[in-house]
């Protein structure tokens, strides 16, 4: 590497040695440097000089444009978590009993009972997921009835029919549980409100499954009342006036009296019944203007934090900041379009992540040009300073970030909800930040610095004077 | 080089501070105890952006018209400008009085963007807290095995004792200062731990580096390497940490409320982080390396 030593094209003077101030970092000194060696280029090098940093500034621009041109169309693509958008989440645990233990079937069986409910509540992208082995997250964006929509969920209309009754000391009616006949299982899922074409009554109609079921009971019970049941409450006691072959018959009672409470029943009774019962153990509700809120403070934050990392490693390397500030916009660039396509939910912690992860990707950059220093301190050329520094940084770039990389993946293992957000974004922006910290901005480097525009080391934030040690 | 601050020597010193800090934290754990959050107490917790400042009694009294009483002491004041309120209630919330407090809040504070309610029982609870002290244990060893590969025990060692020092003064302040600990402090926490590590890691790096070009042969040598090591590292760890902070200070003034206690965990572990990497586990790699080597040739070389 030192035989660019003898090119004398992007050599510092040497000579201008000064004892190093106690930050490690060269002292300025009056002197100036001459660069006249490479107005003395050849024709053809002149050519590769200019056509190399033709090359850097088409980098810079294509990243800039490309970040510039369609970010705003990605944003859109990205999936707000509850607390950015505002929304309603539930966590239910799957009770399992000693006679039913819950298998990974039925676990999922659960978890496509609930999408069926949500659905029919119709609100926007709703999340469902099973954590842990016995836990569904259910997350629903938007405003809407909070308490309809826990009752949708987590409640099986348990609609029975019995053959016989009785009523209890307080007045109650109590099942005989020997004469059971049919069940909500036994429907079909299309119950729906309807209003009965003699009486005008309001009523949910029914459809069984099997037809055979239904003429057998009512072969069985003509003449005679059933009784039926909706979660344990006598509905109605109706009086089998014919045999029904079709299966089909209908339901009202005192409290359907309304079209609503009719749909509702015929919303639940299509659902269905669930598995497993369900537990509701935690909720969150943020009201949607308080995610908003939160959303575009912590957005302006961070493009505030992002601007003072910027200028502060302008400052501090020149124009190697210039190449660090644009691999930071290529890395934001990336990492938005990696959440975009991995369907990755952006929460608020996932967004400080981000922030963070900005921090530790101009790291690499630093440990880089800090090595770049070092070596121009040795007295090496510019060219092989940046060669030499990066190859040397990189090692320290991978230990450092492994670390990092481990305590995000054992975050996602364990953690749950928030944590998990946190721990995917602190992967993908140290994952990111490999690619646009070290491959995209060394190559940028290396592009500039072959190009030979300029060739103080001041441009790389070392000190006007090269110490010799 | 003779005006340079020879860190490994006065070693004493930073471990003593370290270790005043430690007790005093210690304490401060002892007498406070944590300020546990929803995340880890079992009840309902409600978060109120009123956007104005807080009037305690007002908020009280609000709660009190739709027949909810708040106990003693459930209501803290929160967010840079003072203008949130947390209430806290012992018992799980259902969907309606919810629906009733977000009602109430519209109502009684026009200017409130809204409430951010939690419920939680105590099974979740218990859960969530076992899972948060063992991802950290867990991230901890992956770390030790890791670094023991690619470098030695003995640094690993060090570094783990420097990121538990850090993780242990944020708790202290948390303790001290009556914050809230919740799902996203069990975060913050777990980053401090990677941060503290990566800065460390750095300086073992030259370190390895360094020794790997001067075979030191004496402790005297080994000190001298070690601060040479820390010196040359010195201006990165000072602008990476800037670099960082000034993310977690911006966010922590401007950015969303429900990540300010998460961007105040984060700027004392990060201060903590970079001073711990430098002062704490650098030096408690040489006095145990040093050790081991005065025991094995002290005639020869005498230190």
């Amino acid at each position: 590497m030192d035989d660019l030593w003898t090119t004398g094209r992007v050599q510092a003077r040497p000579g201008f040695g000064v004892p190093r101030a106690p930050w490690g970092r060269a002292r300025r000194t009056a002197g100036h440097y001459l660069v006249d060696g490479e107005t003395r280029g050849l024709k053809t090098k002149r050519h590769r000089k200019w056509g190399r940093f033709l090359a850097f500034l088409a980098v810079i621009g294509a990243v800039i444009g490309l970040t510039a041109g369609t970010s705003m169309q990605l944003w859109k693509h990205i999936s707000l978590g509850l607390d950015l958008k505002g929304g309603f989440e539930l966590l239910y645990q799957i009770q399992s009993s000693p006679d039913k233990p819950l298998t990974p079937d039925g676990a999922k069986a659960v978890v496509q009972a609930i999408e069926l409910r949500v659905n029919n509540l119709g609100t926007g992208s709703p999340i469902i997921e099973l954590e842990g082995s016995d836990q569904v997250r259910v997350q629903l964006a938007g405003t809407f009835n909070q308490s309809e929509a826990e009752r949708v969920i987590g409640q099986t209309a348990d609609l029975k029919m019995y053959g016989n009754a009785t009523q209890d000391k307080s007045g109650k009616w109590v099942p005989d549980e020997k004469t059971l006949l049919a069940t909500g299982a036994d429907l079909k899922p299309n119950s729906r409100w309807a209003q009965d074409p003699t009486t005008g009554q309001n009523v949910v109609t029914l459809e069984f499954k099997d037809p055979k079921k239904w003429q057998d009971i009512t072969t069985k019970y003509l003449q005679k009342p059933i009784y039926v049941f909706l979660n344990g409450d006598l509905l109605t006691a109706p009086t089998i006036q014919s045999v029904m072959s079709n299966g089909q018959s209908e339901i009202y009672g005192p409290t359907l009296s309304t079209p609503e409470a009719c749909n509702e029943l015929a919303k639940e009774l299509n659902a269905g019944a669930l598995p497993y019962p369900l537990k509701l153990i935690s909720s969150t509700n943020v009201g949607p203007s308080l995610g908003l809120a939160s959303l575009k403070a912590t957005l302006w934050a961070g493009a505030a934090a992002i601007l003072l990392i910027f200028l502060f490693m302008l400052a501090l390397y020149r124009m190697a900041g210039l190449i660090a500030d644009v691999a930071l916009v290529a890395y934001l660039y990336l990492v938005l379009l990696t959440f975009a396509g991995m369907h990755v939910v952006l929460t608020l912690p996932g967004l400080a992540a981000l922030v963070l992860g900005v921090g530790m990707a101009v790291d690499a950059n630093i440990i880089t040009y800090e090595r770049i220093k070092d070596e121009l301190r040795n007295g090496k050329s510019v060219q092989s300073s940046v060669i030499a520094g990066n190859k040397r940084a990189l090692r320290t770039i991978i230990d450092s970030n492994a670390t990092t990389f481990i305590a995000g993946a054992v975050m996602y293992w364990f953690g749950q909800g928030d944590i998990r957000g946190f721990a995917v974004a602190l992967m993908i922006s140290i994952v990111v930040s490999m690619l646009t910290a070290v491959l995209l901005s060394r190559a940028m480097l290396l592009l500039f610095t072959k190009s030979g525009v300029v060739a103080r080391p001041w441009w790389y934030g070392a000190g006007k004077g090269v110490v010799q040690s | 080089m003779n005006a340079r601050f020879n860190i490994v020597a006065r070693r004493r010193w930073f471990f003593l501070l370290s270790g005043v800090i430690t007790v005093l934290g210690l304490a401060a754990f002892l007498l406070f105890g944590f300020n546990l959050g929803a995340d880890f107490r079992a009840g309902s917790r409600v978060q109120m952006q009123l956007n104005e400042p807080v009037d305690v009694q007002k908020v009280r009294d609000m709660f009190q018209q739709i027949g909810l009483s708040v106990p003693e002491g459930g209501i803290t004041v929160a967010g840079t400008r003072s203008d949130m309120a947390v209430v806290r209630f012992p018992e799980v919330l259902t969907q309606d009085q919810i629906a009733k407090i977000n009602q109430a809040e519209k109502q009684t504070f026009p200017k409130a963007s809204g409430a951010d309610v939690r419920t939680v029982n105590p099974i979740v609870a218990q859960q969530t807290s076992r899972k948060a002290v063992w991802s950290v244990l867990l991230a901890s060893l992956f770390i030790v095995a890791y670094v023991s590969i690619r470098f030695e025990y003995r640094f690993a060692i060090s570094g783990i004792v420097a990121l538990l020092h850090d993780a242990f003064i944020v708790m202290s302040v948390f303790a001290l200062l009556r914050l809230e600990v919740d799902l996203t402090f069990v975060a913050a926490i777990l980053t401090i731990v990677g941060y503290s590590i990566n800065d460390t890691i750095v300086i073992f790096d030259r370190i390895r580096e360094n020794l790997r070009i001067a075979k030191p042969r004496s402790f005297s040598d080994l000190e001298h390497l070690v601060d040479k090591s820390l010196w040359q590292t010195m201006s990165r760890s000072i602008n990476t940490v800037v670099t960082v902070l000034i993310a977690a200070v911006t966010l922590y003034f401007f950015g969303g409320q429900t990540i300010h206690n998460f961007n105040l965990a984060l700027i004392v572990g990060l201060v903590s982080g970079a001073y711990s990497s430098i002062f704490i586990a650098s030096p408690l790699w040489v006095a145990w390396r040093g050790r081991q080597m005065r025991r094995s040739a002290p005639e020869k070389h005498p230190a």
